[in-house]
């Protein structure tokens, strides 16, 4: 990672502070010929999704006898809306709600973890500082599943698997947004500020609530973002940990629909029922994203830049 | 690695007077920043250091249901050496690099510098288009693609039948892994154009508008001067595709479902390790394989680092 760290911070600063404006003008200088590339791409990347809509308003039989991007003769969306949530007395539901459970409370817990270390290791100078925070840069590189199993075990040893804890504790702990938060401390708060704020007698845990906190916002969204997409999609961890599907994710809890559907067995699953259940699950996550999504851009301008 | 970032943080601390802020040091007071430090590294240490160094411990011993466990130094390591699942793995998720990340990457690079250029038309909407995937979970991705390609009601099936044609087999043995490169490159490939873009957005524009003045295409200015400014986002970009590459799980577990005879146990590393650990119980072999799998990792980085600096070097010479 030596390359992406050793770029100057002139660059991203400016990406921070001041965005660049549009230097074109509208309407003019526009290529016919790379919309048309760029925008066949962007069909590539909506097609799918649009199949699966189209898809959850069908019943079985127009799945198999109409054409997939087209309605069939049903409008079955409402009936297959209410199979998902009926499923197994409403268990979808449920597991709709861990999913929030899980996501939100590591995300925003990672978030503020990373946010405190990012700041400690770009505005303060202690014992063992600089290695710290090599080890936590080094752990980037960790596969998380690799981690996985022998935290199962740990927590297996310790009475904690299929818990709530056993996805929540792991998923606080982001190496990434360690590293994204400390190059986006170091950038956006001056040290100028902090000095003001300590002559004028406040403390350091109330120079950083009340001041560098605030200067960290965006860098603090961006995290939020990495670690609550992170979790939502969590698969495997859960996947190990939890066996009473009562605290399934949605994740974990649509695989087992859709290999109950496949296999045939007693609680067979319709394809409606999965297909509407996808669409479902992933609705929330992409209007939050359409909402939110200058802050991956501002974010990551000062992440990537740097690092 | 980290030594450059460390120093390039640092305030030039010559130039303060002196003074009761000099005496505290101008970062103010150091137990204070270990305190800030401190809950992230209590975790960090829980979560990842000690289950690292308890599947190292964990490598070295075996299980047998007659004699119990005994330690038996590097077998297991011997063994995952020489285990053609493993190795078989390991050999697709090569193919996995040198194939689908390039491409994956190639996408996400043209789509960023197309939209940061300004002619594309509604550059906006496409490029929160090819972003919205990275939103859908890996496990709804792979149902959905799973369905897209199935020979059942999958629309690639209908539209070769409508015309007359033999459909493609794409849960095949042949076309399984390229149905997979797929399935990755649609997820990933807005994730990477997004960090491209954004780096590609803090370029200060006085560094091209020179070039743009004598003339110089748009294409050159892209080649010789947006890239090379950009390079830093995309080393991260690859490593990052080198790391997630080589953690496939969820698109082998899922399709495993609907082709379960071309997805052997062993087709990914770490599908591997899970299945070895969870359907053989053998957790002493499995927390080796994890073990072998972060180390190819942490090569595999290096390499990249160390190939993308000669690179440079040689173009500086």
């Amino acid at each position: 990672m030596t390359a992406t760290m050793s770029s100057g911070g002139t660059a991203s600063a400016a990406g921070l502070h001041k965005p660049r404006p549009s230097r074109h003008r509208r309407g003019r200088d526009r290529s016919t010929p790379l919309s048309i590339i760029v925008w066949a791409l962007a069909l590539y990347f909506l097609l799918p999704l649009v199949w699966l809509a189209i898809a959850s308003t069908k019943n079985t039989g127009d799945l198999f006898s109409t054409f997939g991007f087209w309605f069939g003769d049903s409008f079955a969306l409402w009936d297959n809306i209410q199979s998902v949530f009926g499923y197994k007395d409403g268990i979808f539901g449920r597991w709709a709600l861990n999913t929030l459970l899980y996501a939100g409370v590591s995300a925003v817990g990672a978030s503020f973890l990373a946010t405190m270390a990012g700041y400690g290791f770009a505005k303060y100078r202690f014992f063992g500082s600089n290695a710290m925070f090599s080890i936590v840069l080094g752990a980037i590189m960790i596969p998380l599943t690799a981690l996985a199993l022998p935290t199962y075990l740990l927590f297996s040893s310790a009475g904690l698997t299929n818990t709530v804890w056993a996805i929540i504790v792991p998923s606080l702990v982001s190496p990434f947004g360690v590293f994204l938060m400390r190059v986006y401390a170091a950038d956006a708060v001056p040290d100028s500020l902090l000095e003001a704020a300590r002559v004028d007698g406040a403390g350091e845990l109330r120079t950083f609530v009340q001041v560098a906190f605030r200067l960290m916002v965006p860098g603090f969204i961006t995290v939020l973002l990495f670690a609550l997409v992170a979790t939502w999609n969590n698969y495997f961890l859960p996947l190990i940990m939890l066996n009473s599907s009562d605290l399934y994710p949605l994740t974990v809890g649509l695989a087992q629909m859709q290999s109950a559907g496949t296999s045939g067995g007693g609680g067979e699953v319709l394809f409606s029922t999965v297909i509407t259940g996808s669409f479902i699950s992933i609705v929330p996550l992409i209007v939050a994203f359409l909402f939110l999504q200058r802050y991956w851009q501002s974010g990551l301008s000062a992440g990537s830049v740097k690092g | 690695m980290a030594v450059t970032t460390v120093s390039s943080a640092d305030p030039p601390a010559t130039r303060r007077s002196p003074g009761r802020a000099a005496r505290r040091g101008h970062r103010g007071h150091p137990l204070a920043g270990f305190l800030f430090v401190v809950p992230f590294m209590v975790l960090f240490i829980a979560m990842i250091l000690v289950p690292l160094g308890y599947a190292a411990y964990l490598s070295l011993f075996e299980s047998k249901l007659i004699g119990g466990t005994s330690f038996v130094g590097l077998k297991n390591f011997a063994e995952a050496l020489t285990d053609p699942a493993f190795l078989g793995g390991v050999g697709r998720m090569a193919l996995f690099l040198v194939i689908q990340v390039p491409i994956m990457l190639g996408v996400a690079l043209f789509l960023a510098l197309a939209i940061d250029s300004g002619r594309t038309r509604a550059a906006r909407s496409a490029r929160l288009l090819a972003f919205m995937p990275y939103a859908v979970p890996g496990v709804v991705a792979t149902l959905m693609w799973g369905y897209l390609y199935g020979p059942d009601f999958g629309p690639i099936t209908q539209a070769f039948e409508a015309v007359g044609l033999q459909p493609p087999d794409l849960l095949g043995e042949s076309s399984i892994l390229g149905s997979m490169m797929n399935i990755v490159t649609w997820e990933y490939v807005g994730y990477n154009m997004i960090i491209m873009y954004a780096a590609l957005r803090a370029i200060p524009t006085e560094l091209y508008e020179a070039a743009a003045i004598d003339g110089a295409s748009r294409i050159r200015i892209a080649l010789s001067i947006k890239i090379p400014a950009i390079k830093p986002a995309i080393m991260l970009t690859v490593i990052f595709s080198v790391i997630g590459t080589f953690q496939l799980f969820n698109e082998p577990a899922l399709l495993d479902a609907i082709a379960p005879v071309v997805i052997t146990n062993g087709f990914t590393p770490n599908f591997y390790a899970y299945n070895v650990a969870f359907v053989n119980q053998d957790v002493n072999y499995a927390a080796a394989i994890a073990f072998l799998l972060g180390l190819v990792i942490a090569v595999m980085s290096y390499v990249v680092q160390l190939g993308s600096q000669r690179a440079e070097r040689k173009v500086r010479r």
